[in-house]
C-alpha cells in the first residue's frame, strides 16, 4: 500500500526539468507503514463522514468576496 | 545540521548600540550601524487573522453578512450566558457606542429575518429591539467581528510563533463554539464555518499575518526580499487545494489555497488585484517606532506545525531584512512563479531567476525549485542566528524544524503528512482517489477538500486526523482551550483582555490601541492609549486583574491603565 501513496508524489508534470529530476525512491520504514495503515483506516470510514450529495454541497458552497 | 550554537562573539562586525531599542531586543545586543530591529530571533510582536468561510445549507436565502452577524452574536450570547463579558460594538452605531453588559442579548433569527440588517431595527418577540453586535473584543484580547461577508477572528498580539499559533487555534475554537451555539438554538438553521480560503467559484478570503517591524526599515528593501520568500514559503505552509485556477475548474491538486488569486508583486489592495506584498500601513501602535507588516498571501493553516513554522520562518526573514543579512534572490516573474510552484505538488517545477542562487547547490543555474529557494533563506537564517547570538530555544526550534522540513520535502515529501496541511490533504485525497478510481474533478474530492477545513469535530477531516494522531500537536489541547479565555501575558493584549473580562461593566470601548472606560453611566469617560504593544503585560500590572472587581478596584484599574501610557486624556461628558 505504501507504494500506492508514495506514487502520489511522483512526477505528474513531465515538463518539469529541475536539477533533481530523478525521483528518489521513498524509504518505507516502520513509521511509513504505520502512517499508511492509519491512512487506510481513515479512508475506510471517510464515506460516513463526507456530506451526502457531495456534488450539490460543493456547488452550494458559495462565498462573497473577502480580503 | 540540526543545531545552531549561540555565537560566542556576537559583537563581530557590529556597529553602535541603538539607545532606544525595541523591547524584545536584548539590551546587550549589538546592531549593525544604521540598522534597527523590532524583533530578535523569532521573537517579534505578531498576530494572525482568519476570515472563515460561512455556509448555511439549510438556509440558502440568508446573506453572508447576516450569517456572520449571527456567528458574532452567538459568541457574545454564549460568553455572557456564562456570566462572562465581551466588549462589543452594535450594528450601524459609531465606534464608541455603549455596550458591555451583554446580558439579555438575543440570538438574531436570521432565518426569519434574512434582510433585516439594513436600517430597520430587528425586534424581539417581546417587541423590544434586538441588539446586534458586529464587533467584539474578547476576554483573550482578540477581536471577533463581521468583515463584510465573513466572520473574522483576529488574534491578540503575541511575541513568538508558538503563541501566535496557540491564539490562532483558540480562534478556531471560538468560531466553532459560536457555530455550536447557533446549532443548539431551537429552530435555528446550522451555520457551518470553514478555515479555508476559497469557494472554488472565483472568490477568495484571507488568512492574514501581522508582524511589527522597525519603522526605520526601508519599505522597498523589505518588499524586495519578501516577494521571493512569500512566493516559495508555500511549500511548507500551503494548505492544499483541489482544482486549478480561480474557479478551480482545472483538474488537479495544488499546494496553495491562495496562489491563483494573486496578480501583483506589491500593492495596497487586499480584495482585487491582490499583491504578494501588501503595503497597508496602519500600525495600531506608535507609528514613529513601528510599521505593521500586513501579510495577505498566506493560506489558512489548520496544522499547528505549519502555522507555527509559517510565523517562525517569516519572523526570521524579517530579522534578516532588518539587520541586512537577507539573501539576494530575485525571481523573473514572481506571480507566475507563485502559481507554477503551487501547481506542482511533486515540488520539481523550477522557476526562472534573475541571477543564480547564492551559496552551494545548483551553482550557475538560473532556474530553481521553490524548495531550493527556500533552502537559501533557511541557510541564511542559520548564519544570521549564529552571527547575532540569537540561539534561544524558541528560535532554534524553528530553525531545526525549518531544516527538517526542507530536507524531508526534498527526499520523501509524504513523510511530512503528519505536519504540513497540503501534504496531509494530498496524501488523504490521493489515497481516496486511487481507491475509488476518481479523477481530480470528482465532487467527492472537492468535498474532502472543503471538509478538511470544516471546524466541526465530527465532520472536519483535519479534526479527524488530529484526533487519530495522524497530524501532530505541538501543545496540549488544554493550552488552546485556556487561550480562548485568557490573553497572552506578555503584550498589551493582557491589559485589554483582562480589562474586558474583570472590569467589563466599566468598558465603553476597546480597540487594538485604545481602551475607553467609565465608572458608571454618568461618570467621566477616560481614554487610555496603548501605543506600545509590549506595555500592559501581566508582569507590568501585578495584582490588577487578580480577582473579580471589588470595591474601590475601579480606581486601581484607572491607575494601572494610566501607567501603561503617558497619561489618560480625560473626556468630559459623552464622547
Amino acid at each position: 500500500m505504501s507504494q500506492q501513496y508514495g506514487s502520489s508524489f511522483e512526477r505528474e508534470d513531465d515538463s518539469a526539468n529541475g536539477p533533481d529530476a530523478d525521483p528518489t525512491p521513498a524509504p518505507t520504514g516502520a513509521a511509513g507503514q504505520t502512517s499508511t495503515a492509519d491512512l487506510d483506516s481513515l479512508l475506510d470510514e471517510i464515506d460516513s463522514v463526507l456530506e451526502t450529495n457531495a456534488e450539490e454541497f460543493v456547488k452550494g458552497f458559495v462565498q462573497k468576496g473577502g480580503q | 545540521m540540526t543545531h545552531v550554537p549561540p555565537s560566542p562573539d556576537r559583537a563581530a562586525g557590529a556597529g553602535p548600540v541603538v539607545a532606544d531599542r525595541h523591547g524584545l531586543v536584548p539590551s546587550e545586543a549589538v546592531l549593525p550601524a544604521g540598522r534597527d530591529t523590532a524583533g530578535w530571533g523569532v521573537h517579534r510582536v505578531m498576530g494572525l487573522e482568519t476570515e472563515y468561510g460561512v455556509h448555511a445549507p439549510a438556509n440558502p436565502g440568508a446573506g453572508h453578512s447576516v450569517l456572520s452577524v449571527e456567528v458574532v452574536n452567538a459568541y457574545a450570547d454564549l460568553v455572557t450566558s456564562r456570566g462572562g463579558t465581551v466588549a462589543g460594538t452594535e450594528w450601524d452605531y459609531g465606534e464608541e457606542s455603549p455596550l458591555v453588559d451583554a446580558r439579555g442579548w438575543q440570538l438574531p433569527r436570521s432565518a426569519a429575518h434574512p434582510t433585516q440588517l439594513t436600517d430597520q431595527p430587528l425586534m424581539g418577540e417581546d417587541g423590544s429591539p434586538v441588539h446586534l453586535l458586529t464587533n467584539l473584543v474578547l476576554p483573550n484580547g482578540a477581536r471577533l467581528y463581521v468583515d463584510h461577508a465573513h466572520p473574522e477572528y483576529s488574534s491578540p498580539e503575541t511575541t513568538n510563533p508558538l503563541d501566535a499559533m496557540v491564539w490562532d487555534q483558540a480562534g478556531d475554537l471560538v468560531a466553532l463554539t459560536a457555530s455550536e451555539r447557533i446549532a443548539a438554538a431551537p429552530g435555528e438553521p446550522q451555520v457551518l464555518l470553514y478555515k479555508n480560503n476559497t469557494d472554488n467559484k472565483s472568490v477568495s478570503y484571507g488568512a492574514h499575518e501581522n508582524y511589527l517591524v522597525a519603522r526605520g526599515l526601508d519599505f522597498e528593501e523589505l518588499a524586495r526580499h519578501l516577494v521571493p520568500f512569500f512566493t516559495v514559503r508555500q511549500v511548507i505552509c500551503g494548505a492544499g487545494r483541489v482544482g486549478l485556477g480561480v474557479t478551480g475548474s482545472g483538474p488537479g491538486f495544488q499546494i496553495s489555497q491562495r496562489a491563483d488569486f494573486f496578480e501583483e508583486q506589491v500593492g495596497l489592495e487586499t480584495t482585487v488585484r491582490r499583491p504578494i506584498v501588501n503595503t497597508r500601513d496602519e500600525p495600531h501602535a506608535d507609528a514613529d517606532r513601528y510599521r505593521r507588516l500586513h501579510v495577505i498571501i498566506g493560506d489558512a493553516n489548520l496544522s499547528q506545525y505549519a502555522t507555527w513554522l509559517r510565523c517562525g520562518m517569516t519572523a526570521l526573514v524579517l530579522s534578516m531584512i532588518e539587520l541586512g543579512t537577507a539573501p539576494e534572490v530575485e525571481l523573473m516573474d514572481p506571480v507566475a512563479a507563485l502559481q507554477r510552484i503551487s501547481h506542482d505538488p511533486t515540488l520539481r517545477a523550477t522557476v526562472p531567476l534573475v541571477r543564480p542562487l547564492e551559496g552551494p547547490g545548483p551553482g550557475g543555474s538560473r532556474e530553481a525549485t521553490g524548495l531550493e529557494i527556500l533552502r537559501v533563506y533557511l541557510e541564511a537564517a542559520e548564519r544570521h542566528v549564529h552571527h547575532f547570538g540569537m540561539g534561544d530555544k524558541a528560535t532554534l526550534d524553528v530553525l531545526n524544524a525549518w531544516r527538517e522540513s526542507v530536507e524531508t520535502l526534498g527526499t520523501e515529501p509524504a513523510a511530512m503528512a503528519d505536519r504540513l496541511d497540503w501534504v496531509a490533504k494530498y496524501q488523504l485525497l490521493s489515497g481516496y482517489r486511487q481507491r475509488h478510481g476518481l479523477d481530480w474533478d470528482h465532487p467527492r474530492l472537492g468535498m474532502m477538500d472543503l471538509q478538511y477545513a470544516d471546524l466541526r469535530p465530527d465532520k472536519g477531516l483535519y479534526q479527524a486526523m488530529l484526533r487519530r494522531g495522524s497530524l501532530r500537536r505541538l501543545v496540549p489541547d488544554e493550552k488552546i482551550r485556556d487561550a480562548v479565555g485568557s490573553p497572552p501575558r506578555d503584550t498589551r493584549a493582557w491589559a485589554r483582555g483582562r480589562t474586558v473580562d474583570v472590569y467589563g461593566r466599566h468598558v465603553v470601548g476597546a480597540s487594538w490601541d485604545t481602551l475607553l472606560v467609565r465608572e458608571d453611566g454618568e461618570g467621566p469617560l477616560y481614554r487610555f492609549h496603548q501605543r506600545e504593544p509590549l506595555a500592559g503585560s501581566a508582569e507590568q500590572l501585578p495584582g490588577v486583574f487578580d480577582e473579580p472587581a471589588a470595591e474601590g478596584s475601579y480606581g486601581r484599574l484607572l491607575e494601572a491603565l494610566a501607567r501603561v501610557q503617558a497619561g489618560p486624556h480625560r473626556h468630559h461628558g459623552h464622547p
